[in-house]
């Protein structure tokens, strides 16, 4: 199975090419300046990626072959540079992995895709990697070099976490996390020191990506997921996505109206809950940006 | 003449029973399966035939024709939950008798989250969302396109970015000490989505 990939020659565990997305300029400052603080602390050299395009994939129910397009062109800038991407956003780094993979296993797609590159003079060669954060966190730097940098383990905080669909499934193209039972986002939480709980429906969808076309579902779904963690006593949730971070924060209220139900749950991006367990202060990891007050969370840390 | 009259006292005689109470009782649990009701007449045409064949030639779909409709998708669909019109067994269903029109005219087909639940736990290895994925891009072909990924596609040609990141906010990064945004190479963009026959479809649409 997928020898060639195995093949492949490590590259450097501790460089990368920073793939921001649109979705995290657009509206989630927080989670970028988290999360690059974050990485500088465990020792991670990231370089930034000039000229990158959208990944692809809100393109990708319109015209397949533009979304294949714009990811291998992103992936092509990175073998330029012959570094390994990380993306913030699960849809980014998803896209741009199933791209990767897709390409590196199937020839013929790789011709077609290639055709289009000849245009603007790239060529896809397939050599390197394409990983969400929360997989260089606990793959490449592992749990115990994160356990090294907390400062301030987050004893007194029980939260919840949302992996989001696309860091889960499919297993055939994304596969390093169990979907049905997901654990990387809850051994990565128990780091920081802070407690996770289960929950009815962990795995679910947020409902995000339809929102452009039909917003009652996704509200009543990221709904439910709140409803489901405040009954088993969660204080905050915490993301790895910055759709599912607009669903559970920057939606909350409008989630509150429509359900007439009071939630109050402070939606925490996993980099910021890191940042805060090394020590970095409040306004560092920029709480204050969240829209659903956190200061209870923060005065949890501080006790 | 004995015999109708028979019939009649039978009749009547069910009918005497406590009708009115049982169809009461029975009537939500009836009622449910509304689909059943509904009698459509298909017309299946050898271009219905045909349209399988079409649609299993895009990436993903390979495999349509392996959905024995057991409904594993729709039973364990999150927006089916919420969503009555949404059933992703019939739309694959639909889209294997090739009611092509009926299919790709429906709004239901933009309602696939792209979770992969259903990928992941289809017994018979159908990639169902990417399925409809492919529904959607032969949707569009027949000139079928919802609003927002006009807006998103004319965003990516004009910035790079899928949305049009306010000055506000790219203002913001200053203050908070990020480096600044990089810019998209259009040119580059551009390119693409004129080789991959985008352009024109987006034109077609009355997009950018």
């Amino acid at each position: 199975m997928a020898e060639k990939t195995e093949k492949k020659e490590e590259k450097k565990p501790s460089k990368y090419v920073l793939f921001l997305g649109c979705a995290i300029p657009y509206r989630e400052g927080a989670y970028e300046i988290s999360a690059r603080k974050v990485l500088q602390k465990l020792g991670l050299e990231i370089e930034e990626m000039p000229e990158f395009n959208c990944c692809g994939l809100p393109i990708d129910p319109v015209s397949h072959e533009t979304m294949l397009a714009l990811a291998t062109r992103n992936l092509c800038l990175a073998e330029q540079k012959d570094v390994n991407i990380i993306a913030l956003c699960p849809g980014c780094a998803g896209t741009l992995r199933k791209v990767n993979k897709t390409l590196k296993e199937d020839k013929k797609t790789r011709e077609e895709v290639n055709h289009y590159m000849k245009e603007i003079g790239m060529e896809f060669k397939g050599t390197i990697e394409a990983k969400h954060i929360m997989q260089v966190l606990a793959e490449d730097v592992g749990l115990e070099k994160i356990k090294e940098t907390i400062k301030k383990p987050l004893t007194n905080l029980c939260v919840a976490e949302h992996s989001g669909c696309h860091v889960l499934r499919p297993v055939k193209y994304i596969g390093f996390d169990d979907p049905e039972n997901p654990q990387i986002l809850k051994n990565l939480i128990r780091v920081t020191g802070a407690k996770v709980l289960d929950y009815q429906d962990e795995a679910e969808c947020c409902g995000a990506p339809i929102i452009g076309i039909n917003q009652d579902v996704p509200l009543n779904l990221t709904g439910e997921k709140l409803s489901h963690m405040k009954e088993v006593g969660a204080q905050a949730v915490v993301t790895v996505c910055p759709f599912c971070h607009m669903m559970f924060d920057t939606n909350q209220p409008r989630i509150e109206r429509t359900l007439n139900k009071k939630f109050e749950m402070p939606a925490l991006h996993y980099t910021q809950l890191l940042g805060l367990a090394m020590g970095f202060t409040p306004e560092e990891m920029a709480i204050k940006e969240l829209r659903v007050d956190a200061s209870k969370i923060v005065a949890l840390v501080n006790s | 003449m004995p015999q109708p009259r028979k019939r009649k006292k039978t009749e009547a005689k069910e009918e005497t029973k406590p009708k009115e109470e049982v169809k009461e009782e029975m009537q939500p649990k009836i009622a449910e399966p509304k689909e059943m009701e509904q009698k459509t007449v298909l017309r299946i045409t050898p271009e219905s035939a045909r349209f399988k064949y079409e649609l299993k030639k895009i990436p993903g779909a390979e495999k349509l024709m392996l959905c024995f409709q057991c409904g594993t998708c729709t039973a364990d669909c999150p927006v089916s939950r919420f969503n009555e019109s949404y059933r992703p067994r019939k739309i694959l269903r639909m889209a294997q008798l090739g009611i092509k029109d009926q299919v790709l005219k429906s709004d239901v087909i933009w309602l696939c989250a792209a979770c992969f639940t259903c990928v992941d736990h289809c017994p018979q290895d159908v990639e169902i969302a990417s399925v409809l994925r492919a529904l959607r891009n032969m949707a569009v072909k027949e000139g079928v396109m919802p609003p927002v990924f006009k807006e998103l596609a004319s965003a990516i040609l004009q910035t790079g970015y899928a949305y049009k990141i306010p000055e506000m906010r790219i203002k913001k990064r200053e203050e908070s000490a990020l480096p600044p945004l990089p810019k998209g190479n259009l040119e580059d963009v551009a390119k693409l989505f004129k080789v991959t026959g985008f352009s024109k479809l987006l034109e077609a649409s009355g997009g950018s």
